[in-house]
């Protein structure tokens, strides 16, 4: 059996999610192929979660339009998928004369992308501002339209929205050969599946590169670039309110310290060229120079507040800006490449571009029924008492507490697998249940029964994400 | 709203304990218990070992079954208890905040008894490098899924730390047919109790790896191995020294934190020491009125002293709820640990309440020959000696009454340790 779609894409990321959610704007018949079990398992899971604000790149760089165009449109996208976004603004900190020359040159480039509010602080109006940073910062740059956001959660609900508006997704498929019959690409999975498709878009993140070659298209490279992190518990009082960045290096942005949309401190990323494009592994080198730096200008940093450590995967292309194009060989078929920072910004303004280019190209109707809305489970963390009893009354499996650090109830884990969560990791991307300060300790083995009655699988065939995460190996006894 | 004179927050054995003797000392009787789990018994349920209770009832129990024997006595004096209902908040003013399938309890309690229990640090907390495939367990969660559910969670393994959940472990894992490949203890001694490392590692041929940290776990979906290496006196590791071993399952046992989120919400001042709260004799928090006992306080090794603690903490929470009178106006001399001992509990004496009591404490570091001593104004009250000390073994003093008789009560009362 084979399907047919007049738009397929590759790559369940937040790029991949942005143009598949916008292309059900049109009367299109649309797809998404996935090679893991679930949506945001590439660098869409694993970054800084910093709305850009678009003074970093280079001017007239797809990097720069499309950085400003998503950070306009930021707010309302997520006002509209219900994901939580928090314009807090950031600060760039100069430690020297030096630095503080570089802050004026990122002013104006930020001028001339079009972004507004930018202004250089004092050191006064800083320690005021941002009572804990180090006392050796001479300066700022103040960029009051950067925000917060919560990217996997922002992939999962342009994934839902897009499959509530029509869209078709297939996991577990790797693609793996592309072939042109007629006016259709047939597209390969690793396990001999297959579809058709006219307009074939490849945002398959560091593997961009390979899957254009499979299509006979442009040859470029990407180069993993991967950048690791600590989060740190909830403390009683946020020790930064805004994105806190050192002075920008060729290397990149450098290390930050955040707070998270959830009450977290994020600290990273550095920036390290890797051999292999999916080795998301932390290092201790790595995590060192992540934590010196930030303590540089956090003092009061403190590792006993470290609840984990992971890494993210930056697809640096060869040409350093994104490269969003039609082939020029071969037709219908759209690179989506190279999308590291800024591309969670930009990924719902690429979306917006694509999805015109293609909508005209096939002609394609407008969607009368498109409904741009999504809403969010409800938490339990977030409701008053008096909602929670309602809800209660309601859904009895809402008093239920399951994860004890983030206070996530039954309810909320029943009604992620219910919206298409089928691995310990898609449930703790939906609702938090093992992201607080004890990971899982109390409420991974209820998870893993919660999984395997609602979806009728045996426990040892619960996985953490997919493939052979297998999390038990054997059943010794009925309980 | 539902009002009880004594709530006992946690069901475990310091809860039970507590619940108990409150009871036993109130009239009308009002004493409710809330649970979160299942079941009454808290950790000990899963703990199916033995080696509980040898103190206590002079006897060798697991751990269900020393549990079982205070949740019978609940049962039998018909206690009121809540299982599968978490409590979310609870005020200085000791109002609680409770949830479960039938909805949110509001109650108030004239007394509190905090019996939370304690958490486990994690891989993440002890920053681990390396990948973050499936395969990767505390050890509580590793004992929750092997002796409460039934399953096997690999075929070889590494433990890390070995402290006695982690030595417990490696027998327990060894009798399920998981071959426990190294115990890996980054300290130059283990924190666990001679006997365990004797019937737990070496009966079973299990190698204990001193002064070694794993500093890389590998594998994509499932752990494929570890890499160890030697770490010098600053515990850091030292170069040519990684030695790759392979298993699918790395199970940490690398410490625990009382649980004491709920405290904080009450305002409650917590000890950075022991993270648990700062109590007195009375095992009075900050918070008037709120007491607590067991791993919430500080993390014990022997159960049987979470109970003898717990007692004391069920007791006075009944007085202050019969006389909340005779806690105002409190005076405290302070306990404060000194060189060599890491912290003490109480870290108080209440002068309305000035009765023997037992200090309890853990020194810093692994010391040979030492005497223990605490003084008070300049002047020794009691000391011992012993020739072997270690951070993992609970130490305690009786404050007795002729100690109590000496006390200059201006001055703080200090414990100390000093090298022979
Ligand atoms: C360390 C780091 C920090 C960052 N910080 C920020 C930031 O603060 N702000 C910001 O705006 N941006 C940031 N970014 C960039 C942002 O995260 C990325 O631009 C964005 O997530 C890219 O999304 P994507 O969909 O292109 O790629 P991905 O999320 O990697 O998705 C690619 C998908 O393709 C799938 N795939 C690959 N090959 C195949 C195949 N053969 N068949 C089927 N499927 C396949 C993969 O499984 C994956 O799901 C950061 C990135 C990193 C790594
Ligand atoms: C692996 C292991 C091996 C051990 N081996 C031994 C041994 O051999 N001998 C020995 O004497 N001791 C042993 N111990 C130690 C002993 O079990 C503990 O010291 C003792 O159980 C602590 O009792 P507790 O009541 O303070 O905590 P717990 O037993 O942890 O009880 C706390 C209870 O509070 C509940 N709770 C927490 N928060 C809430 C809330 N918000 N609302 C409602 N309920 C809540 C929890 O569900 C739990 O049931 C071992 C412990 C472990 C983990």
């Amino acid at each position: 059996m084979s399907r047919i779609y007049d738009v397929t894409v590759i790559g369940a990321g937040i790029v991949g999610m942005s143009i598949l959610r916008e292309l059900t704007r049109y009367r299109l018949n649309v797809c998404c192929l996935e090679k893991m079990e679930d949506v945001a398992e590439g660098a869409s899971k694993a970054n800084s979660a910093i709305v850009h604000a678009g003074y970093d790149p280079i001017e007239g760089t797809k990097k720069a339009r499309f950085n400003v165009e998503g950070n306009n449109i930021f707010a309302d996208i997520c006002n509209e998928l219900d994901v939580e976004y928090k314009m807090v603004g950031s600060l760039v900190v100069a430690f020297d004369d030096y630095e503080i020359n570089v802050l004026e040159e990122l002013l104006q480039r930020g001028k001339r992308n079009g972004v507004k509010g930018l202004e250089i602080k004092s050191q006064e109006w800083v320690f005021e501002n941002e009572p804990n940073l180090s006392r050796n910062i001479k300066a700022a740059l103040f960029a009051p339209y950067s925000g917060i956001t919560n990217p996997y959660k922002l992939t999962v609900a342009l994934f839902e929205n897009a499959v509530q508006n029509g869209a078709d997704i297939i996991f577990s498929f790797e693609v793996c050969k592309i072939e042109k019959d007629g006016d259709y690409f047939v597209v390969h999975s690793a396990d001999s599946r297959f579809i058709k498709t006219r307009v074939l878009i490849n945002c398959a993140g560091v593997y961009a590169d390979e899957i254009s070659k499979l299509a006979g298209a442009k040859l470029f490279k990407i180069y993993p670039r991967r950048g690791q992190y600590y989060i740190l518990d909830k403390p009683d009082k946020m020790p930064v309110t805004r994105v806190i960045f050192q002075v920008p290096t060729e290397k990149g942005k450098g290390i930050l310290v955040a707070p998270t949309v959830d009450g977290n401190v994020l600290i990273g990323p550095n920036s390290e060229y890797i051999d292999d494009k999916d080795d998301t592994a932390t290092t201790q080198k790595g995590l060192d120079e992540v934590f010196e730096k930030a303590k540089k200008v956090l003092p009061s940093l403190s590792k006993r507040d470290v609840i984990t450590t992971f890494s993210g995967i930056r697809a640096t292309p060869d040409n350093h800006d994104f490269i969003i194009e039609e082939d020029e060989n071969v037709e219908n078929f759209i690179n989506v490449a190279g999308i590291e920072s800024p591309g969670l910004t930009s990924s719902v303004a690429i979306g917006r571009y694509i999805a015109e280019k293609v909508s005209s190209k096939l002609n394609a109707k407008r969607n009368l029924n498109f409904n741009p809305y999504r809403e969010d489970i409800k938490r339990f963390l977030k409701l008053s008492d008096e909602e929670r009893v309602r809800m209660i009354k309601l859904y009895p499996s809402f008093g239920n507490i399951v994860c004890r650090c983030e206070l996530v109830s039954e309810y909320e884990i029943l009604e992620a697998i219910k919206r298409g969560a089928r691995t310990i990791d898609g449930i703790k991307r939906r609702t938090r249940a093992g992201m607080g300060r004890c990971q899982g300790g109390f409420c991974l083995p209820r998870v893993i029964g919660i999984l395997s009655r609602e979806l009728k699988i045996d426990k040892t065939k619960i996985t953490k994400f997919g493939k052979n995460s297998y999390i038990l190996t054997e059943k010794r006894w009925e309980e | 709203m539902e009002k009880y004179k004594v709530v006992v927050i946690g069901g475990g054995p310091a809860g039970l304990a507590a619940a108990l003797e409150s009871f036993k000392i109130l009239d009308d009787k009002k004493v409710l218990i809330i649970e979160r789990d299942k079941f009454l018994g808290g950790i000990l349920n899963q703990c199916i070992h033995p080696g509980f209770g040898l103190h206590y009832f002079k006897e060798e129990l697991t751990g269900p079954e020393y549990a079982h024997r205070f949740v019978e006595q609940v049962v039998e004096n018909r206690i009121e208890y809540l299982t599968e209902t978490h409590v979310i908040d609870i005020t200085p003013e000791k109002e609680i905040v409770a949830v479960n399938k039938k909805g949110l309890k509001r109650i108030k309690a004239d007394a509190i008894v905090l019996a939370m229990g304690c958490r486990e640090r994690t891989r993440g907390a002890i920053i681990t490098p390396g990948t973050r495939p499936a395969g990767i367990f505390t050890a509580g969660q590793a004992q929750r899924l092997i002796n409460i559910e039934g399953y096997r969670i690999g075929k070889k393994a590494v433990i890390v730390g070995s402290g006695d959940i982690g030595l417990i472990m490696a027998r327990r894992l060894t009798l399920e047919g998981i071959e426990v490949k190294a115990v890996v203890e980054i300290m130059p001694y283990s924190t666990g109790l001679r006997r365990n490392i004797v019937q737990c590692l070496d009966d079973f041929g299990i190698p204990l790896l001193l002064s070694h940290k794993v500093v890389k776990i590998h594998g994509k979906y499932r752990v494929e191995g570890v890499t160890i290496a030697k770490v010098d006196s600053q515990l850091q590791e030292i170069p040519a020294t990684e030695r790759f071993i392979e298993c699918d399952t790395v199970l940490f046992s690398v410490g625990l934190i009382p649980e004491n989120e709920l405290s904080k919400k009450a305002g409650i001042v917590l000890d950075i020491k022991t993270g648990g709260p700062v109590v007195d004799n009375t095992f009075s928090t900050s918070q008037k009125g709120i007491f607590a006992c067991g791993n919430v306080l500080h993390v014990h090794d022997l159960v049987d002293n979470v109970t003898l603690e717990a007692q004391i903490a069920g007791r006075y929470a009944a007085i202050y709820s019969q006389h909340p009178e005779l806690f105002e106006n409190n005076i405290h001399v302070n306990i404060v640990a000194k060189e060599g001992i890491r912290y003490v509990v109480p870290q108080k004496l209440n002068k309305n309440f000035v009765q023997p009591f037992v200090l309890r404490f853990r020194v810093d570091n692994f010391y040979k020959d030492a005497i223990v001593t605490v003084s008070n104004a300049g002047k020794v009250l009691v000391e011992y000696k012993k020739s072997i000390l270690t951070p993992g073994e609970m130490e305690s003093i009786e404050i007795s009454q002729k100690i109590l008789s000496q006390l200059d009560f201006s001055n703080d009362i200090v414990v100390s340790l000093q090298n022979i």
